[in-house]
């Protein structure tokens, strides 16, 4: 399992490993976000939590259809489900090192763009606290998903469709609770929503993915 | 040490392709599959390797036990070999990696990128893995494709040293490896198409 992580880390860092790519979208989108709402501060101020949430949130979708695609074109994938590692823990590890690759980074830079959209002082520490609760989800999830679309020719587009929709809830607490720290309210209650939904999803849906890329690969 | 395949049929996307297969493999033997393109080699050894489920029979001694080698090596271009190597044993709980570089010749290419092979140095990578799994079965689909005669001979040797060690080797292949094996050609447990007809009927 930890050769895996280190493999997943090694393959995202080099060349052609399309690590940053994530972390490049973000920063566009966020810098092109006054440039289309207009440079006004107080507006800009008012929509930074849900545009960051956002932008995050596309950025980690950008590199999930090559999450599991690549080792399935190669063949890694059926030596790895004949290997003595449960396909739930490969599922699960190429999360993480995803998470690690992509969702980290994000999380990191989250701040730094704040100030591009003049986010209110008060919502930077909750911003990156819920950032770094909700893109584990994101990562989970977006794997489940490049589970059932393994072995789809360009099945990017279908990936998309199949996992936004499942993106909601984390989207929904996670940048409602940037955005009560932001106004200077109490963000502890969506907080406690989204880790729960990140519990939630960590534990079932490796479960979910393994079986799913269990029928895939037949 | 022991494979038994009883009355096996096998399928690829619903449709039976093989039917009624038999056969044992025992420790340190091996076991050629023959059979003309498209007659179920490969759908045979998937299953074997647990990768599908038969459709009908059983396949006794194989789970966590085999040590499976397909068209595709799943080498990684941009790690070297000794990484990709080192991957798969780590995977496999192993540690040592020399003896498969040595048994096919890939000491000088170790700190070479995988991407920078030719396909029949990929190939020899791919076979290598096989020695780091420590896994008592081999199941390789036509594992000297792309192998020039030298290569053929060392992965022969690497079939023998494996079977001298209690190893045993499933193999769908063309040419002659110069092993002690045994041939099974599967072409005479074809599935009838009739079974297929039928069963798309209630359908029609």
């Amino acid at each position: 399992m930890r050769a895996l992580f280190y493999r997943d880390l090694a393959l995202a860092l080099r060349a052609g490993g399309g690590f940053g790519l994530g972390l490049a979208f973000f920063l566009i989108v966020v810098v092109l976000v006054p440039f289309s709402v207009g440079p006004t501060s107080e507006l800009l101020s008012r929509i930074a939590p849900g545009v960051l949430w956002l932008g995050a949130l596309l950025a980690c979708l950008l590199s999930l259809d090559r999450l599991l695609a690549v080792d399935f074109e190669d063949g890694a994938l059926d030596l790895l489900a004949t290997s003595p590692l449960p396909l739930e823990g490969v599922v699960a590890v190429k999360a993480a090192a995803h998470w690690v690759t992509t969702g980290l980074p994000l999380v990191l830079a989250a701040p730094v763009l704040g100030v591009l959209l003049n986010l209110a002082p008060g919502g930077y520490g909750v911003l990156v606290i819920s950032l770094a609760l909700g893109t584990p989800a994101l990562s989970m999830i977006g794997a489940f998903g490049a589970a059932l679309t393994v072995g789809i020719k360009r099945g990017g587009l279908l990936m998309s469709l199949l996992v936004l929709p499942l993106y909601v809830p984390t989207l929904i607490f996670g940048a409602e609770a940037a955005r009560r720290a932001a106004q200077g309210l109490d963000p502890a209650t969506p907080l406690l929503f989204l880790a729960g939904i990140t519990g939630g999803v960590l534990a079932l849906m490796p479960f979910a993915a393994g079986a799913v890329l269990r029928v895939n690969l037949r | 040490m022991e494979l038994s395949v009883t009355d096996l049929a096998v399928g690829r996307g619903g449709v039976p392709v093989l039917a009624g297969l038999s056969f044992g493999l025992g420790a340190g033997r091996a076991l050629v599959l023959r059979g003309p393109n498209g007659s179920g080699k490969t759908t045979l050894l998937r299953t074997v390797a647990g990768l599908q489920p038969p459709m009908a029979g059983m396949v006794r001694g194989a789970e966590d036990r085999v040590a499976y080698a397909a068209h595709a090596d799943g080498l990684k271009a941009a790690l070297s070999v000794a990484e990709n190597l080192r991957f798969w044993a780590a995977v496999f709980g192993q540690r040592d990696i020399g003896p498969a570089l040595r048994a096919f010749d890939l000491e000088d290419l170790a700190e070479r990128r995988a991407g920078q092979l030719s396909a029949g140095q990929k190939r020899r990578l791919g076979l290598a893995r096989l020695v780091v799994t420590g896994r008592p079965l081999w199941v390789l689909d036509e594992p000297t494709v792309s192998l020039d005669t030298a290569s053929v001979a060392l992965f022969a040797d690497a079939v023998r040293r494996h079977m001298a060690a209690g190893g045993a080797a499933l193999i769908a292949t063309h040419i002659d490896l110069g092993l002690e094996a045994g041939v099974l050609d599967v072409t005479p447990y074809r599935a009838r198409a009739l079974e297929v007809a039928a069963a798309d009927e209630a359908f029609l």
